[in-house]
């Protein structure tokens, strides 16, 4: 079950991806309307991040194509921006909490230009949202998970973007810091910013995401989270896994029935 | 004044090395700078053999290309192939190497090189070397010019391209995702690992420059958090191993390089220690213990 919109920000059109010729992601078509919090969701190796990555530009896709805004990536760097899975860095590395926000600005300074004042203050602003102004000139070593990830979304607040492709930022961080994250990412939605998660959580996808994108390889729905998150939807995405298909009917049952628990 | 020159050419190839060398240890890519110092070498053989000369722009040619056709292969096994990077450096460093030394031992007669000179350098005859103009001046020794130049051309390419390197080290998905080209910071400092690699190889051989290329980096990641400490840390560790180690070689009467090269392990080494003791001073501290030294006294 795919919904459109009518007035697309993000359009995938029939893309295809393969690694060494194997093709992990087939035929994803589908559109986001401006606005939204999007939830990517599907099991481990659905292609979730490959997904996001192949948007971003970072994996050449075999076939079919993106546009943002109606124009190809390059056009539009300036107004899209990327948070890659924490693992992905090594947070040894000698930069202090302040230089990684900072480097969210990069895009805007150029090439052989250096970030000013103007820049400081935006990225010290940006980690102001995030609650992580008193570890400024912390260095990244010193950081727990949910102060890395918290990082991460400073710098991607940094790059004043109009989308916001966030790759597992609910991985690994506590309760409060990701009900932190919810909110601030509400409140970037509210202001017209349109935002596109992937997450693996199916308890918490339905109430974090209004869009949902479901993925096994295939597309299988996209659209309004209260008409594409179905039971039948989740189980087709989760096919397969018997174990799991207890599981995913309990689930939906808790969120169809809140009152029940209680 | 000839310890002035030799401590001088030392210093020079020190800083070159180094500074580039952080970036290499933060890109976890420190063996490249092996491979490229040892990859050269046919490089160079076969611009001798064309240009029949030892003239410094057909070796840097010669020894550029090869330089970046190993990072190149390298690149090329590693993604092409999933060949683990250090697989793929070994593979292809030793072979252009071997190349390398099949040339010479071939036309050994015509090529006024060897396998040691390559390896060892002898940065004792840089001060014999000298530079002379067309009306007879002498300007001192010419290595020490060309060590210069690549020195500034390493300083600048860092300076202007600080951000850019430091970014794609740090994080190259997100580079990537803000339009700056990983692939191009890669084989721009690998030409500049290259360009270093060649002109220092001569006078201080391809050993001290992998020494130099790993050791003052490592020993100042120990030491600091911050990158632009690092750079600093390293450009003074450059110029204290060349002092020291020309001055360990004049007692012992010893290899020049050998001797920068063992100080350079010693100061990994006393970093190392103070490291350690730090931060079991640090634990104590956290148990509300006194630091060992003042326990101790």
């Amino acid at each position: 079950m795919i919904i459109h919109t009518q007035e697309p920000i993000l359009e995938v059109h029939d893309l295809t991806v393969s690694y060494s010729r194997k093709p992990v992601l087939w035929g994803i078509d589908f559109t986001l309307p401006s606005g939204c919090i999007a939830g990517i969701v599907g099991p481990n190796g659905a292609g979730k991040s490959t997904l996001l990555k192949t948007i971003m530009g970072l994996i050449p896709p075999s076939s079919g194509f993106v546009k943002l805004f109606g124009h190809p990536l390059e056009e539009v760097r300036n107004r899209v921006s990327y948070v890659p899975q924490r693992e992905s860095v090594d947070w040894d590395f000698p930069v202090s909490v302040l230089d990684v926000v900072l480097m969210g600005r990069y895009g805007k300074v150029g090439l052989l230009r250096n970030t000013g004042t103007r820049d400081r203050s935006i990225a010290l602003d940006c980690l102001d949202k995030v609650g992580m102004s008193p570890f400024a000139k912390r260095q990244i070593s010193q950081l727990s998970g949910g102060q890395q990830q918290r990082v991460f979304l400073a710098r991607a607040l940094a790059q004043e973007a109009d989308i916001y492709f966030m790759d597992e930022p609910f991985a690994g961080v506590d309760a409060a810091t990701e009900q932190a994250i919810i909110g601030l990412l509400r409140e970037m939605a509210g202001t017209g910013k349109t935002i596109v998660v992937v997450h693996h959580d199916l308890q918490s996808a339905r109430t974090y995401f209004d869009w949902i994108i479901l993925l096994n390889m295939h597309l299988v729905a996209a659209g309004p989270t209260e008409q594409v998150f179905t039971e039948e939807m989740v189980q087709q995405a989760y096919g397969g896994r018997l174990s799991l298909l207890s599981q995913v009917g309990d689930v939906m049952e808790k969120r169809a029935f809140p009152s029940r628990e209680s | 004044m000839i310890a002035f020159w030799i401590i001088l050419t030392g210093a020079l190839v020190a800083i070159t090395c180094g500074l580039l060398g952080c970036f290499l240890i933060l890109r976890k890519m420190s063996m490249v700078g092996d491979a490229i110092s040892h990859a050269v070498l046919p490089g160079i053989v076969i611009a001798f053999l064309l240009s029949g000369s030892r003239e410094t722009l057909p070796m840097l040619l010669g020894a550029g290309a090869t330089g970046l056709l190993a990072t190149f292969l390298i690149e090329y096994f590693h993604r092409r192939a999933n060949l683990q990077t250090d697989a793929a450096i070994g593979v292809t460093f030793t072979f252009l190497f071997a190349i390398g030394i099949i040339l010479i031992s071939v036309f050994a007669g015509k090529v006024d090189l060897d396998q040691d000179c390559v390896l060892y350098g002898e940065i004792a005859y840089v001060p014999i070397d000298l530079w002379v103009t067309a009306n007879g001046t002498i300007l001192g020794p010419r290595p020490v010019y060309i060590l210069a130049a690549v020195l500034l051309i390493v300083v600048l390419f860092i300076k202007l391209g600080y951000k850019e390197l430091k970014l794609t080290s740090f994080d190259p998905a997100f580079a990537s995702a803000l339009g700056i080209s990983t692939a191009l910071w890669h084989y721009l400092l690998m030409a500049a690992v290259s360009l270093t690699t060649v002109s220092s190889f001569e006078s201080v051989g391809a050993i001290l420059v992998i020494a130099f290329l790993i050791g003052p980096p490592a020993t100042a990641y120990l030491l600091t958090h911050e990158l632009k400490h690092m750079l600093a840390i390293t450009v003074v560790l450059g110029v204290f191993i060349s002092f020291a180690g020309y001055w360990m070689a004049y007692w012992l009467n010893a290899s020049i390089a050998g001797c920068m090269a063992v100080i350079t392990g010693v100061c990994f080494a006393a970093a190392f220690g103070y490291q350690r003791a730090r931060n079991m001073n640090k634990a104590r501290m956290s148990e509300g213990l006194p630091p060992a030294g003042q326990a101790a006294g």
